[in-house]
């Protein structure tokens, strides 16, 4: 039999244990599902964000000032769009695999293997980021053409920190919300009541600081506002709060969702009757 | 040498159903073993926390030794689980479902056995088809597959023949029962008793979470040794009145220790004056055992010849 294990690494808490090729191909499974429906899971999704970009720059071009006037509209939308598409995918990978899995019943297939609860984390969590990032990159791709400025980017490293923990963080939400859900009606309610209230009010079509006080106090307790903010540090070297700062709130809050759904994986919530 | 499975006052309850009452069993290496019950005795629950798909409130169940929980790694992959649901992923074909399987195990290139197990399933002509396009029988051997690709000592099988068509039974019956000739363990259950009675070594059986009896196959029926005679007819000899097992229709099912009781048997109908309508005669099956012991009736079936009374 030649069940051999590589590249295994022991620690001392088994629920965070890894070896290599069994969680790469529970990734690599993530991967091919939304890939092989790749025009609505990735297509799709840039043509909105596409949609969005023409209709919005032409509409607000002449009348909106960011950052007192120093960046035009649509350079500035076009981060934002950016980064909303990055947020929302990585949220309905990891959320719509698993409630698939859940509702048809294959996801028996997963917890009967050896995979430990860091491995299934860490294969549905880096499956979604890739997609939110495919479609980031997509979206990037088809509206950077409306603002070719955006190019020589100041501070890539900073927008390269925040959409990586952009992505993981909605990756991570989406698992919780995918391991919580029973139905599928469920789910779509976390998605349109949660995510896209967030997103849209985390900045993507303004600068807070057109808000009225009390909204932009407001949108600092919005964490999504400090991914988008810190994202758009990366393309201008401008930004609405100072990028640490932006970047160790986003760091925290990827952290404690982390830890929540490592905790609900180990402890089988809703998936280990 | 540790026990394929062993478990040890294993309980869990569901809300107000105690699913398992504490069951502790042991099946030793080699065994093909037979999980017996009706309809919720607890036996999905048991096969469940074996796989560590449900957890118990309390016991232990051990794998080759390996505790399901704390060691659940080593336990899982001593372990091939079909399960009883008939589930599938839309996304992949046959060959695909099986190599991902292999590689949850942490197996490369093991399409010398896929295609071993595909051929023995006789579904090497569908290797390429998608999971979707399969009937219900071929997806539930796609599942057999999918619980045998890491190899597993201990195989456990819920249900495995239930929608699968006669041919198809047999020839799965031959490859599972080859698995365990050539050493694989095999934990079995099943609702046609037949199969559990020409296939199993040793059988427990469940009732609302308790086994209620767990012994060889032999020994549970010559518990129950002797013969049944279906008789119908208007009435039975008061003698005899004893000796009936249930009354169905018009059919008696009067109990027999022996041959020499049948002729008593028909010389008391003919003193008597009872016509014969309809007289057959059956050896005990599993199907008699069973029915008996959950019905609570566990005692032999025939009382010593001593007993009858001479007409």
């Amino acid at each position: 039999m030649s069940a051999a294990e590589p590249l295994v690494r022991k620690t001392a808490n088994p629920a965070l244990h890894v070896s290599g090729h069994g969680w790469l191909t529970l990734l690599y499974k993530e991967l091919l599902r939304f890939w092989k429906v790749s025009f609505q899971t990735i297509a799709a999704p840039i043509l909105t964000s596409l949609l969005y970009l023409l209709i919005f720059s032409h509409v607000l071009e002449s009348h909106v000032a960011v950052f007192g006037g120093q960046v035009r509209y649509t350079s500035f939308l076009v981060p934002g769009l950016v980064m909303m598409s990055v947020l929302q995918n990585s949220f309905a990978n990891s959320s719509s695999s698993m409630i698939q899995s859940k509702v048809t019943g294959n996801l028996i297939f997963v917890l009967v293997t050896p995979l430990s609860p860091g491995e299934l984390f860490g294969a549905y969590v880096i499956g979604a980021m890739a997609r939110g990032l495919a479609v980031g990159l997509g979206v990037f791709a088809v509206t950077v053409w409306f603002a070719p400025s955006l190019l020589a980017m100041p501070h890539p490293l900073w927008a390269i920190a925040f959409v990586l923990l952009g992505s993981a963080i909605l990756a991570a939400l989406g698992l919780i919300a995918g391991i919580w859900a029973d139905k599928f009606d469920q789910l779509a309610a976390f998605q349109n009541f949660l995510i896209v209230p967030l997103t849209f009010l985390a900045g993507v079509f303004y600068s807070i600081h057109s808000l009225p006080p009390f909204w932009q106090a407001l949108s600092h307790f919005n964490p999504f506002f400090y991914m988008i903010d810190g994202f758009r540090y990366g393309f201008f070297g401008l930004s609405d709060v100072a990028p640490g700062i932006s970047l160790a709130i986003v760091a925290a809050s990827a952290a404690v969702l982390a830890a929540v759904a490592l905790a609900l994986l180990t402890r089988g919530w809703k998936l280990r009757h | 040498m540790d026990a394929a499975v062993e478990i040890v006052d294993v309980a869990r309850r569901f809300g107000s159903v105690q699913a398992l009452a504490g069951v502790s069993l042991t099946v030793e290496r080699g065994e093909f073993f037979g999980l017996l019950g009706p309809n919720g005795a607890g036996k999905t629950t048991l096969i469940s926390i074996i796989a560590g798909l449900t957890r118990a409130d309390r016991g232990t169940a051990r794998i080759l030794g390996h505790d399901v929980a704390s060691d659940y790694r080593a336990a899982r992959r001593s372990l091939g689980v079909v399960p009883q649901e008939l589930v599938f992923d839309p996304f992949f074909t046959v060959r695909e479902t099986l190599r991902i399987q292999s590689g949850y195990f942490g197996i490369r290139d093991n399409d010398d056995w896929i295609d071993e197990v595909l051929h023995h399933l006789d579904l090497t002509g569908k290797a390429d088809a998608n999971m979707r396009s399969l009937s219900g029988g071929m997806k539930r051997r796609v599942l057999v597959g999918q619980a045998l690709v890491h190899k597993p000592p201990v195989i456990v099988l819920d249900e495995p023949t239930a929608g699968v068509d006669v041919e198809l039974r047999q020839s799965l019956w031959a490859f599972i029962r080859k698995l365990n000739r050539d050493g694989h363990t095999i934990i079995l259950t099943t609702h046609y008793l037949e199969e559990a009675e020409a296939l199993c070594g040793r059988i427990a059986m469940l009732k609302a979470g308790l086994v209620v009896a767990l012994d060889t196959t032999r020994n549970l029926l010559s518990r129950f040794a002797g013969l049944t005679v279906r008789l119908v007819a208007r009435e039975v000899p008061d003698a005899w009145r004893p000796r009936i097992l249930r009354h169905e229709g018009a059919a008696w099912y009067i109990g027999l220790a022996s041959y020499d009781d049948l002729e008593r048997l028909l010389a008391d109908l003919r003193e008597t004056g009872i016509r014969i309508e309809e007289l057959a005669l059956a050896e005990t099956d599993l199907e008699q055992v069973f029915l008996r012991i959950m019905s609570g009736r566990d005692e032999p079936v025939i009382e010593p010849l001593a007993e009858v009374p001479e007409a």
